[in-house]
């Protein structure tokens, strides 16, 4: 790495083991820093927002950390939501329905297995394994990406394609596999376990976030 | 399109592999870090390391290995063997296992499952179970056979017939199932198609197929007759330099939807 390493904060608000997208994170020349307090994104090239579990776990993202997370973004601070992150970063997931997301992007995130259409064998859910990425949307997160690329999905609930959707994958039915509105983008899927492409990903967020 | 999976299995002993691979050429045979790695370039879908210690210095151990294989991989880690608490659990996870798998002690107390969904998501919670096909007279039932879950390494019954208690794991949080076969374990005959597809029918989390892996051939039938959505082995990789790659394109050319191209 000849650059100077990015100053990332890593939001842990204690929902599951970050070593896996620190490390990442890490390997594709980032700085991180596990911000565990809101005060903590202070000073941030960019911020990631993991989750894994239930979407209640995103409750301790509470006012002081979308404050402070709403003031980032003002700012222009580049902004990761992964998995819960996505979800959280819409409107919210009827798995928690008292539990709002901080509503950048539209949608409220619903589960897989529910109204089911598809014909033949039903679907399986949680949807675990590696899917497929279709490119819907000129995506800077996604630069070197093509559709047919996979990533390693891992959820029970899913936000239905809308106007910041830039890469979708099918499960019985089409979601939201990536979403992107200026500096703030998302993805579904974990990153950080998934493979080359994944790391593609997490380094055109490091990038962005290193103005590069 | 949801791909499926193949999964590599690494048996783990005091932090060396004692079952699974040995490639041609590479030094340190019995090194998991190094294996790990290998796996990766090479485009497994994921990694299980099951431990087969029962010390607790060979606990210490585990944990010291899954740190140094999560360090390689960017991939999912499942770990399983031996691990009967939640505190057994949280040492793995934090060790960098993204899975725990449990059997015995899930068997013993089923609500062990639901205590571990809720506390780190049904994603991260596998039930394995080991299954073997009933063969006295008269303890079949009508039109299929009937499968005996097996616990402590497979050396007792525990009085649970497998579908049933797939079932039941589901229910109660379970993210998957991985089911092996006790008769085809080893034996390179192939997996059980059958036993696979009545479990993957029951049950609607996704199956890991595993036990008697030996041709690309018995991954194609597990797939399509056993409707598995992953198939796990270790002594297939045996099979030469390119032996994921190959696999996978010799399913891909049967039309079963693989991950190419990492």
């Amino acid at each position: 790495m000849t650059r100077s390493a990015i100053p990332l904060a890593l939001a842990d608000y204690r929902a599951g083991n970050l070593a896996s997208v620190a490390r990442a994170l890490t390997t594709v020349g980032a700085d991180v820093r596990l911000a565990r307090t809101a005060a903590d994104l202070h000073g941030a090239a960019g911020i990631v927002v993991p989750g894994v579990g239930h979407f209640g776990a995103t409750m301790a993202l509470d006012d002081v950390w979308r404050d402070a997370l709403r003031e980032a973004l003002t700012r222009g601070v580049p902004l990761l939501g992964i998995c819960l992150g996505l979800q959280w970063l819409c409107e919210g997931s009827e798995e928690a329905s008292g539990v709002p997301g901080l509503g950048v992007f539209p949608g409220v995130a619903a589960h897989m297995g529910r109204d089911d259409e598809s014909a033949g064998r039903s679907i399986k859910v949680p949807h675990v394994g590696w899917n497929t990425l279709d490119i819907v949307a000129a995506s800077w997160l996604l630069a070197g990406v093509e559709t047919g690329a996979t990533a390693y999905f891992t959820h029970s609930y899913a936000v239905p394609p809308g106007p910041a959707t830039v890469a979708t994958s099918t499960h019985g039915r089409r979601f939201t596999a990536a979403a992107e509105s200026g500096h703030v983008a998302a993805v579904q899927f974990h990153p950080e376990k998934s493979g080359r492409v994944g790391l593609t990903i997490l380094e055109n967020f490091v990038r962005r976030a290193g103005g590069m | 399109m949801l791909t499926r999976r193949i999964i590599a299995c690494l048996d783990v002993r005091d932090g060396v592999v004692v079952k699974g691979v040995r490639f041609e050429g590479l030094a340190s045979a019995g090194d998991p870090a190094a294996l790990a790695r290998r796996y990766n370039d090479e485009g497994i879908d994921e990694l299980v390391i099951l431990d087969v210690t029962a010390t607790l210095e060979g606990r210490r151990a585990l944990c010291r290995t899954i740190t140094a294989v999560a360090r390689e991989l960017f991939i999912p880690l499942a770990v399983g063997g031996g691990i009967r608490t939640e505190h057994d659990a949280a040492a793995v996870v934090e060790a960098g296992a993204d899975k725990v798998a449990v059997n015995t002690a899930a068997l013993a107390d089923p609500d062990l499952i639901t205590r571990l969904a809720r506390r780190y998501g049904s994603q991260a919670v596998v039930v394995a179970i080991d299954a073997r096909r009933r063969r006295a007279a008269g303890e079949e039932t009508a039109g299929a056979a009937a499968y005996e879950v097996f616990v402590r390494s497979g050396s007792e019954a525990a009085g649970r017939e497998a579908v049933a208690w797939a079932r039941e794991a589901a229910h109660r949080g379970a993210g998957e199932i991985l089911l092996t076969s006790m008769d085809r374990d080893g034996t390179r005959e192939g997996f059980d198609c059958e036993l696979t597809a009545a479990v993957s029918r029951a049950v609607p989390i996704p199956v890991i197929a595993s036990g008697g892996a030996g041709t690309f051939d018995h991954f194609l039938e597990v797939f399509e007759r056993g409707e598995a959505d992953a198939a796990l082995a270790a002594s297939v990789f045996h099979y030469g330099e390119h032996a994921v790659l190959d696999l996978k394109q010799h399913l891909a050319r049967h039309g079963v939807p693989v991950r190419l191209g990492w």
